[in-house]
């Protein structure tokens, strides 16, 4: 696996996004109870985890909505714990946010161009060449309204629309979501390209454990708001406990 | 087995059009199948071909036949000269009937040829066409009238004006509603600031409708973003019932505000606007001496027309670059999803105040146009039922169609009058029926009616604002600067 040896070969790098004991809330409930997480420029670090563990709210809170009660969020070292979320995500932090989110009823360029919204416009030919290069099949839907594309289509323009806006760090939240195995393995495909060819850092939330830890440097697993493991991709994927609770009739 | 396939493959477009050209591939040359074109279509088409030339040279030829200047004393004389231009439709339509009949025997021109016109028109979308007819009948329509019913000319011109207010003021909140997805009930309001700027400062500073209405356009947008500040956070039914009571306050305001504004009194005596300080009035300096006319009531209406066409053209032309700007695809996207607009990086407060801002100063504008074309304005004209009516033109028109707007508001509008005048029903439903009483009844099943057919509106396509092109010769790296989208 390509992804698991680039683990052992890559030297340390210093840290692109760490969070710091973070504590989130909506209302009394206590979603999150003390995270700690590092992203290394030129990861991809994946978080597994079940249903309603928190994962998406992870996400949530370093993109700043809801915002964290107590702990702190550092990226590029910047603290940007307490920033509105647009603020954040101008910081070349792009993100595919949780149910894709495109725009319906605009087309695909439309959408594409939204992602470039506060890029410097004379980059956005070359930018959507490589969205283009990435993802053939959006080039050929290119005036196609987002809402009539399906499911698989839909992710990648999610994600080729935050990759308009240049990012350092691509936030993916549950890309595989509702997509047929080898959609799925072609949008990961795309990831590690992504990674490979452009050193790009990337923070993937997931449920489809077994596919995430193959393609991910490191791990982490997270259980009702907490971490409870973090290891290279491979060694999770040895470890017992995730075989059992997440792989289990999971792995194809 | 090739049956299977075919059918299969007719299911496509492509399939379809493949389908069709093996049926022709299969016809051709063989007599039994060659249709030759019937006598009456022929006839019937080539009399059509021919109308739609005349009608065209009709338009074209319209100030060159039709209008006469005259050198007489003191200046210029426009006099009518009807038979040219009929002539010249006249040898249109024959030229055009002959060279149909005769020549192309009834066919369109070439086969080949109408390949390629379609190819082309296919980039020129049905409403593209219907807007330029409609802008070219627009920028006549004073003219029109005049020659074709001089009796209702000043009726008619006085009606197309009110109905172009309502195109601007559906073209302005169309802004708000139907790109950036606000819900906004008191658009009036800024209607009724726009007015009531320009009224205040004329009668009380003495200064001329061009000076102001910039000024109103600047007041109604200040207030715009005063609305839009503490009600950023709401979306779809509570900021509408804000909106609602902001539109209410404003209203209230003006009515008890009595030393400011005198209250249910209004404000009298607004000046009417000049061309380059020419006035339309009698005598010395007036418009009719300086270019030596007759003088005419119908000349100020025709100012006022072409002043309102040319404001509600402005607005959407602003509407139409907006949307290709950053910040007017912003507006869209605001529509279509808020959260996913947060996650690319977009201030949606600042997005939301620009939409407020921006709709309201073409409220604005339209307001001081009110004012000045009234000569008199009070509260009672920006009740809550002109948002009511100028949110419907948005909706029933298809929320952010710009041509939705105008067939609306010429419905709307012109449909209410058309109502008063239909004293032909008494003739079914007995002398005392006034059809006026049951404008609103009939309105209102109208709308509800539209709003079976139609449900999002009678335009409800929505056109893209970007089309990729993609450049085959340079490459961007070889481009310094590329030329954006």
């Amino acid at each position: 696996m390509s992804a698991i040896r680039q683990t052992e070969t890559r030297p340390a790098t210093d840290t692109l996004l760490s969070v710091r004991g973070v504590e989130t809330f909506y209302g009394k409930i206590q979603a999150l109870r003390g995270v700690d997480i590092e992203v290394h420029r030129g990861e991809i670090v994946t978080l597994i985890g079940a249903n309603g563990a928190g994962k998406s709210t992870l996400m949530m809170t370093i993109c700043g909505n809801p915002q964290a009660r107590s702990g702190q969020i550092v990226y590029n070292g910047q603290d940007i714990t307490n920033l509105p979320t647009h603020d954040i995500m101008s910081m070349s932090i792009a993100q595919s946010p949780e149910g894709r989110r495109i725009f319906p009823r605009m087309t695909v360029i439309e959408n594409l161009q939204m992602g470039a919204i506060l890029e410097d416009e004379a980059n956005f030919d070359e930018d959507l060449r490589k969205v283009f290069t990435l993802f053939p099949r959006l080039k050929e839907r290119r005036g196609q309204r987002g809402g009539t594309l399906s499911g698989g289509e839909q992710q990648m323009l999610a994600i080729g629309r935050a990759l308009m806006s240049r990012p350092k760090l691509l936030l993916l939240d549950e890309p595989s979501l509702g997509l047929a195995p080898l959609v799925v393995k072609q949008i990961f495909e795309a990831i590690r390209e992504l990674n490979t060819n452009e050193g790009l850092t990337v923070f993937l939330v997931e449920q489809n454990a077994f596919h995430a830890l193959r393609l991910a440097h490191r791990g982490y697993v997270m259980v009702n708001g907490s971490i409870t493991m973090s290891g290279t991709g491979r060694e999770l994927l040895a470890r017992e406990e995730v075989r059992s609770a997440y792989l289990e009739g999971g792995a194809h | 087995m090739a049956n299977t396939t075919t059918s299969a493959s007719a299911d496509r477009p492509e399939g379809a059009e493949r389908l069709s050209e093996d049926r022709r591939e299969a016809m051709r040359g063989e007599p039994p199948f060659v249709e030759a074109p019937s006598e009456d279509t022929r006839l019937v088409r080539a009399l059509k071909e021919a109308g739609v030339t005349a009608g065209l040279v009709a338009v074209l030829t319209l100030f060159f036949f039709l209008f006469r200047t005259d050198i007489a004393v003191g200046g210029l004389d426009l006099s009518l000269d009807p038979k040219s231009w009929i002539i010249a439709i006249a040898i249109a339509f024959a030229g055009r009937f002959l060279l149909t009949y005769f020549v192309f025997g009834g066919e369109r021109p070439t086969v080949g040829g109408w390949k390629k016109v379609a190819a082309k028109t296919a980039r020129w979308p049905i409403g593209k066409v219907i807007g330029v007819v409609l802008l070219l009948v627009a920028l006549t329509l004073p003219f029109l009238l005049m020659t074709l019913l001089p009796s209702q000319d000043r009726y008619l011109l006085d009606l197309s004006i009110l109905i172009l207010t309502y195109v601007m003021l559906g073209w302005g909140l169309n802004i708000v509603v139907g790109l950036a997805g606000l819900l906004d009930l008191g658009y009036v309001a800024f209607y009724a600031v726009g007015a009531y700027s320009f009224a205040l400062l004329a009668t009380n500073f003495d200064l001329g409708f061009w000076i102001c209405l910039p000024m109103a356009g600047l007041f109604a947008a200040l207030w715009g973003v005063m609305l839009g500040f503490p009600v950023l956070r709401l979306r779809g039914d509570y900021l509408a019932i804000v909106t609602l009571a902001f539109g209410e306050i404003i209203r209230v305001v003006l009515l008890n505000w009595y030393d400011f504004t005198g209250g249910p009194n209004g404000i009298l005596g607004i000046p009417k606007p000049t061309l380059f300080g020419l006035e339309f009035s009698r005598g010395e300096g007036s418009f009719s001496d300086f270019f030596g006319l007759e003088y005419s009531s119908i000349q100020r209406f025709v100012f006022l027309y072409y002043i309102i066409l040319a404001l509600a053209l402005l607005t959407n032309f602003v509407t139409m670059r907006m949307r290709k700007l950053p910040v007017g695809r912003a507006w869209e996207a605001l529509r279509e999803d808020e959260i996913a607009c947060r996650s690319l990086g977009i201030n949606t407060v600042n997005v939301k105040l620009t939409a407020f801002a921006t709709g309201a100063m073409f409220g604005g504008f339209a307001g001081s146009f009110f004012a000045t074309r009234q000569g008199f304005i009070s509260p009672e004209s920006f009740t809550f039922i002109e948002s009511a009516i100028i949110l419907a033109i948005v909706v029933l028109g298809g929320l952010g169609s710009q041509l939705g707007v105008v067939i609306a508001s010429v419905v709307m509008i012109g449909g209410i009058e058309l109502l008063r005048n239909l004293t032909g029903l008494q003739a079914i439903f007995g002398a005392g029926f006034d059809p006026t009483q049951y404008r609103m009844l009939i309105f209102g099943l109208a709308m509800v009616l539209i709003m079976v057919w139609k449900p999002r509106g009678l335009v409800s396509t929505r056109t893209p604002s970007a089309i990729y092109k993609e450049k085959k010769t340079i490459g961007a790296d070889l481009v310094a600067q590329g030329e954006g989208h």
